[in-house]
């Protein structure tokens, strides 16, 4: 279809003047690319903001109050793994949140998807990779259902997953049994984060990531460069690149540095789940940016009558979204029963889903659909974590911990709301 | 900018006789028009007279149940908007199908992405949507990178239109386009609306503004009450006849035979 339409384009590599956009032009400078954040963020689109802040404000706040614990190579490899989970979860969620729509099954399908994982695994011996392809089918058969009783059915999400969410925690009874905890033995599974890749890998591996970021980022400013195409300035991207290449050689310097309490053992390297997040996050994040499929769900979205009439089957996106969410969320349930070595009938029920939702709107989800990233996930998990692991260091009693969790999550839409609020108002 | 237009040249898209029902009410009775390419045509009637009706009835979203539709003089059958989009027809919609949360580039390819294997190609679409709109001699936007959202309606409007060029649509409907915009934005909207009959498109244009459809309009087709009153180049009617078709069916010796505008 689109072959029929060749572009009439001769114009020169870096001259889009006959068309007149000054605005592209404008853009190419390092001041327009400020004053188009400053723009943005007055406009409402408060981008990663929120949780940059929450992470370096959080962390100095726990920093204070425990200086003893809090910053350790020991305790902040415990927060990141206490993070993945959330993190897993909520880069499914985000997919759903971008529809608009909501998942609050999502935390006890994480249950059920471990839960089945679990037992094949004890009962019938099966190998670490059935049982994981196991929970991802798991995961996905739940999806295809609870997408098609909304999307086919045009039953409110809110409320079919809510009538999920019971029903599932009674399939994780009947799965595992009255009462029972099925153990994770295999070491696969378990290793995921509680073995350690070796220090000179985890090194390795953290330069081939670096130079793979910077190696794509500059190609595509050539590109765009060269087609005369909306670009931004070189140094945004080399500041983009620098970046990402500190945290990621900061986060490999404390997960590779010896974090064991008594000095007979060694105690070190990157746990084998932060590779499998930072997978999850490029796939998830090409496919949500650089396909159609991507595009059509931010399109759903945004408007799903637009969307319709452009001829996207707005139907079939939303029952694929919830298959893709759900099967996200059969990854976060296996990395959380590796993190406990077990699958109770309890497991993905209490805080799970609230925390998963939380990371997802502080990372900058619009819980009113049509805005977010991948990234918010592991921007948001990060916050979740911090939250959960420095009261956690204070002792803080449970009911406060409840309270101010359940209170940030209510901090986070409010800023949401008030985001929306002032970006329709900027509109009128 | 209006030229007096012989009967000449045939119509790229022809309703004749064309009847359509909501279950026991007759919409549309026998309702015929001519568009031509490289012509204005203007759709007028009262609030109620059927023009949302006719223009989703070529649109394929509500099938006619009588009558033909001949594009480029061949009967075809429109049962659904795939079918219309097929054969090049295009309907900017009133309330303007575009996503606030997408750009412009994005909105103008929706559902018809280019890619490469299976990643986007977003510079030959850059591109297209650039060169789309230079043709059309739009110079409000300040990027065909800003979010939709940003814009003002005569720039949503412009990019709705754009999109129906970029696809080279043959007839492009537009359901009042001007209506809810500045006396500058309706300006762009209308040389926008002159411009593309002038690249050779058949253009419908629905308007309650009697100004606007003077000023571009080079035939007008006035419906009342689900019956076409008049179809005939403008230059053969002034307003006050306009304005007595859309309201009586009829004005002097052109329009409805009496009995019908008085009995219906």
């Amino acid at each position: 279809m689109a072959s029929n339409i060749v572009p009439t384009s001769d114009l020169e590599p870096g001259g889009a003047a006959p068309s007149g956009f000054e605005g592209d032009r404008s853009a190419g400078s390092l001041g327009g690319v400020v004053r188009g954040y400053v723009d943005r963020l007055r406009g409402g689109d408060l981008g990663a903001l929120p949780a940059v802040l929450g992470i370096v404000v959080l962390t100095l706040l726990f920093y204070a109050l425990r200086p003893e614990t809090f910053l350790t190579p020991l305790n902040i490899t415990n927060l990141i793994i206490q993070a993945a989970p959330i993190t897993l979860l909520a880069m499914g969620l985000v997919w759903i949140l971008l529809l608009g729509d909501i998942d609050l099954s999502a935390g006890v399908v994480s249950g059920v998807c471990a839960a089945v994982s679990a037992q094949l695994l004890a009962q019938q011996g099966a190998p670490w990779w059935v049982a994981v392809l196991a929970a991802l089918v798991t995961g996905a058969v739940i999806g295809l259902f609870t997408g098609t009783l909304v999307a086919l059915i045009g039953i409110p999400s809110f409320v079919v997953t809510l009538a999920l969410f019971l029903a599932f925690q009674g399939v994780t009874l009947r799965v595992i049994g009255q009462g029972g905890t099925v153990p994770i033995r295999d070491e696969t599974i378990r290793g995921l984060t509680n073995s350690y890749i070796p220090v000179g890998a985890g090194w390795a591996l953290a330069a081939a990531v670096i130079a793979a970021y910077a190696v794509l980022q500059l190609n595509r400013w050539r590109t765009q460069r060269s087609k005369g195409l909306d670009s931004q300035p070189l140094i945004v991207v080399v500041g983009r690149i620098v970046l990402i290449a500190v945290i990621v050689l900061v986060l490999t310097a404390i997960l590779n540095a010896d974090r064991a309490l008594s000095r007979a053992v060694e105690l070190q390297g990157i746990p084998y789940a932060i590779p499998v997040v930072v997978v999850l996050l490029l796939v998830l994040t090409f496919l949500l940016g650089r396909t159609t499929f991507g595009r059509h769900v931010y399109a759903v979205g945004g408007n799903s009558e637009a969307a319709r009439r452009a001829g996207i089957s707005v139907t079939r996106i939303r029952i694929m979204v919830f298959m893709l969410s759900s099967s996200m969320a059969a990854v976060s349930g296996l990395v959380a029963a590796a993190r406990l070595s077990s699958v109770t009938p309890g497991s993905g029920g209490g805080n799970t889903l609230l925390y998963a939702v939380g990371a997802a709107v502080i990372g900058g989800t619009s819980l009113f659909g049509g805005r977010g990233r991948i990234r918010d996930a592991v921007l948001g998990g990060l916050v979740i974590a911090i939250i959960d692991n420095g009261l956690g260091l204070l002792q803080v009693s449970a009911y406060l911990n409840y309270i101010i969790t359940g209170g940030v999550l209510l901090l986070a839409a409010s800023v949401d709301a008030l985001a929306r609020r002032r970006a329709a108002a900027g509109k009128s | 900018m209006t030229v007096p237009h012989a009967e000449g040249g045939s119509p790229i898209l022809e309703l004749r006789g064309v009847d359509k029902s909501f279950g026991a009410v007759q919409v549309l009775h026998g309702v015929d028009l001519k568009v031509y390419p490289g012509k204005v045509t203007a759709l007028v009637g009262d609030n109620g007279a059927g023009k949302s009706t006719l223009i989703k009835s070529i649109a394929g979203i509500h099938p006619i149940d009588g009558g033909q539709i001949l594009f480029d003089g061949q009967p075809v059958s429109i049962t659904g908007p795939r079918d219309s989009a097929a054969l090049g027809l295009e309907v900017v919609y009133q309330d303007l199908a575009l996503a606030d949360n997408l750009d412009v580039v994005q909105n103008m390819f929706l559902g018809r992405e280019r890619k490469h294997g299976i990643v986007l190609d977003e510079a030959s679409m850059e591109q297209a949507a650039r060169d789309t709109l230079a043709k059309l001699s739009v110079r409000t936007l300040k990027s065909v990178r800003q979010l939709v959202s940003s814009l003002s309606g005569g720039q949503r409007q412009t990019v709705a239109i754009a999109k129906a060029v970029l696809w080279e649509s043959k007839v492009v409907i537009l359901d009042e386009p001007t209506a809810a915009l500045g006396v500058a934005q309706t300006r762009q909207v209308l040389d926008l609306v002159r411009r593309l009959a002038d690249t050779g498109h058949a253009v419908v244009f629905i308007s309650h503004n009697m100004v606007d459809v003077f000023e571009v309009s080079d035939r007008i087709a006035a419906l009342y009450l689900g019956r076409m009153a008049a179809d005939v180049p403008i230059s053969t009617v002034d307003r006050g006849q306009v304005i007595e078709l859309i309201t009586a069916g009829r004005s002097g010796d052109i329009g409805l035979a009496p009995a019908v505008s008085e009995v219906v």
